[in-house]
């Protein structure tokens, strides 16, 4: 039994971390582990960058590839894919958010790790609709690039 | 207790409708049922229990269960989470068995309709095998118990799984939309006949064609048709399981299912506080679900060592603060007429109770997530194989790969033919759809009726599609010892 079907909390070691470089430019994390019939997030990305063996498979990004530029997040049914750039010491993180209170951009904010704990506080950088789905980009500090997963306005 | 706003329904304010309930006036909004309208004036208590007298609100919402029942204008046994809510109405809860009435059931003669398919059921399942039987130049006749067709498509607010035929990444309610446009257009150019708030009450005894008997409810009148048809594709859908504990009758304790009509289709809140049981994908995404409707979830207890449901639905509500507790159930519910909180506790490795890890959770509404049973009862009656299968939820029709059962001419499709997804229910759909129209000479198509049953084997390849693929191996093995 691993460790996320009991809690539902992914580790990193579950997931491809990327390396500093990737970082830098900025790339998509799926947080998506599991063998699910789903492959929309596959046809959107428009480099190509994420593929998959067949549609149960879990999908891969290949970081070379990715331009980081956030399409798949609004897509993915999932809500599991967060794109992340760091820059000195501060990180972007852009992530789905399907709540009614929508933040605009300059709001401080709260930023909640993958457990829901309050880890700091957040800077809205971008906000976009993609259908229902808003898809938001907020800055905090660079060591928490890995752990910020959703806010709370 | 109405939700105003909403991330993904847009809830506009709606004309308001007063109605007599137990001869106090109240009022409702234009497109509540009975059901909805009270609970969003606060009445949770609907009818008693026939043998303690104890107060009973409705469960599953769908029409499917009797913990709704109440006396409409005189009417009894109405079931008032699917009857639709009109201006002035009487509305009263009724004594233990309701006496029968002398009013006129059927004040119009009976009507003839003659069709090549009737399709029973407009979900997924069904609205994808009338489209499909009608393309191929069937004519047809789909009827749904519910006001509007779509069945739980209309409630589904999350972006659907699978691929892009399947429709991945919308909305089950704009996939709802989306086919309802198809039935629609092939209604105006008359090869499909819709009948919605009608009951197909029987199977009949007909020379040559099937005989069904369907009644449609008008203004609580009904309406008697004789429905002749040389198909019938049965796509009824399920039912909510119940759980055993005490308590599970108080108002409050209701289907996850029936929650989630309640606040998608109605826009009402079922209560503030929600214990939810069961981390398969249904308890897990109506758990989300609530908290977008501005709802709590206090946490979401399983019975089981693992989540049983996909991760990221996990992780959504995770990142959301929303406990998950494996390994844990609900002892009983606490509250006299109502819920007003319930304990849970822990399970060791045998599912046995761990003495001293009870917990009281405060909560008004405790969501049952605990899986589903096939709706066969008119299977059964037609007479078809049926089957106990756990795999499929339950007793469920054999049937061939083409969708049909023991009896010829008889299909099923979705849930009733095993529980399983709305993704897999569409291709079930529309493979019944296709093969009845084969059947009767419609349509030559076997190709694209290899492609659709490819679907439906991708769509079953990965270790979430095991449960179902077992349970169709096996309907496939009984079914073909059958015809030998």
């Amino acid at each position: 039994m691993r460790e996320y079907e009991k809690t539902g909390i992914l580790s990193l070691k579950e997931l491809k971390v990327p390396l500093k470089k990737h970082l830098e430019k900025g790339v998509a994390i799926l947080e998506c582990v599991q063998e699910i019939p789903c492959n929309p997030c596959v046809d959107s990305c428009p480099v190509h960058a994420i593929s998959m063996k067949d549609i149960n498979a879990p999908p891969m990004n290949d970081f070379e590839k990715c331009i980081g530029c956030t399409k798949c997040v609004g897509v993915c049914p999932g809500l599991a894919i967060f794109v992340v750039k760091v820059k000195d010491d501060k990180a972007w993180i852009t992530l789905p958010y399907e709540f009614i209170t929508v933040p605009k951009v300059g709001d401080v904010i709260q930023a909640l790790d993958r457990t829901g704990t309050v880890r700091s506080k957040a800077t809205v950088k971008k906000v976009v609709k993609h259908g229902k789905t808003m898809v938001i980009t907020i800055e905090v500090e660079r060591s928490l690039a890995m752990d910020i997963r959703n806010i709370k306005v | 207790m109405r939700i105003r706003t909403h991330p993904i329904i847009d809830f506009k304010k709606r004309k308001e409708l007063p109605f007599y309930f137990q001869k106090k006036r109240i009022a409702g909004e234009e497109g509540d049922t009975i059901a909805s309208a009270l609970h969003a004036a606060g009445v949770r208590t609907l009818t008693t229990s026939l043998k303690y007298e104890s107060p009973r609100g409705f469960f599953c919402g769908i029409g499917k269960c009797s913990s709704c029942l109440m006396r409409v204008n005189g009417v009894p046994n109405v079931r008032t989470c699917i009857a639709p809510l009109k201006e002035g109405i009487l509305v009263e809860m009724q004594e233990k068995l309701a006496e029968l009435p002398d009013a006129e059931f059927f004040g119009e003669p009976k009507k003839t309709i003659d069709v090549d398919v009737l399709i029973v059921g407009a979900g997924p399942a069904g609205l994808c095998a009338a489209i499909e039987s009608a393309t191929q130049g069937a004519s047809v006749l789909i009827v749904d118990e519910n006001q509007c067709v779509g069945g739980q498509l209309i409630k589904q607010t999350h972006k659907f799984f699978g691929s892009k035929q399947e429709r991945a990444g919308v909305r089950g309610i704009d996939i709802a939309k989306e086919l309802e446009n198809d039935l629609r257009r092939l209604e105006c150019e008359g090869n499909i006949q819709v009948m919605i708030d009608a009951t197909v009450i029987g199977c009949y005894e007909s020379d040559k064609k099937y005989r069904f008997g369907v009644v449609e409810r008008r203004e609580y009148k009904s309406r008697l048709y004789d429905v002749r048809c040389d198909a019938v594709i049965l796509a009824c859908g399920a039912m909510e399981n119940m759980l055993l504990f005490p308590g599970n009758d108080l108002p409050g304790v209701y289907g996850a299912g029936a929650v989630q009509t309640l606040m998608n289709v109605y826009g009402v809140k079922p209560g503030e506080r929600v214990l939810m049981i069961g981390a398969g994908n249904v308890g897990l995404i109506v758990s989300y679900q609530l908290l977008q409707a501005g709802i709590a979830v206090d946490r979401v207890v399983e019975a089981a060592p693992i989540i049983g449901g996909y991760n990221v639905h996990a992780a959504k509500l995770r990142r959301c603060g929303v406990p998950i507790q494996t390994s844990h159930s609900i002892k009983e519910v606490c509250g006299e007429k109502k819920v007003e909180g319930a304990v849970v506790l822990r399970l060791d490795e045998n599912w046995k109770p761990i003495k001293d890890s009870e917990e009281y959770i405060k909560c008004d509404t405790i969501c049952l997530a605990v899986g589903l049973t096939p709706s066969t009862r008119l299977l059964s009656q037609i007479g078809v194989d049926l089957k106990f299968i756990s795999e499929a939820g339950g007793y469920v029709a054999l049937h061939d790969n083409s969708m049909q059962t023991s009896v010829k001419g008889v299909y099923v499709a979705g849930d009733a033919s095993g529980i399983e997804e709305a993704s897999t229910a569409m291709i079930e759909g529309k493979i019944a759809g296709l093969a009845s129209a084969i059947l009767l000479g419609r349509s030559k198509n076997k190709k694209l009726l290899s492609q659709y049953r490819e679907e439906l084997v991708q769509l079953r390849a990965g270790p979430f599609g095991e449960k179902p693929r077992i349970a169709k191996e096996k309907i496939a093995k009984l079914a073909e010892a059958h015809h030998a």
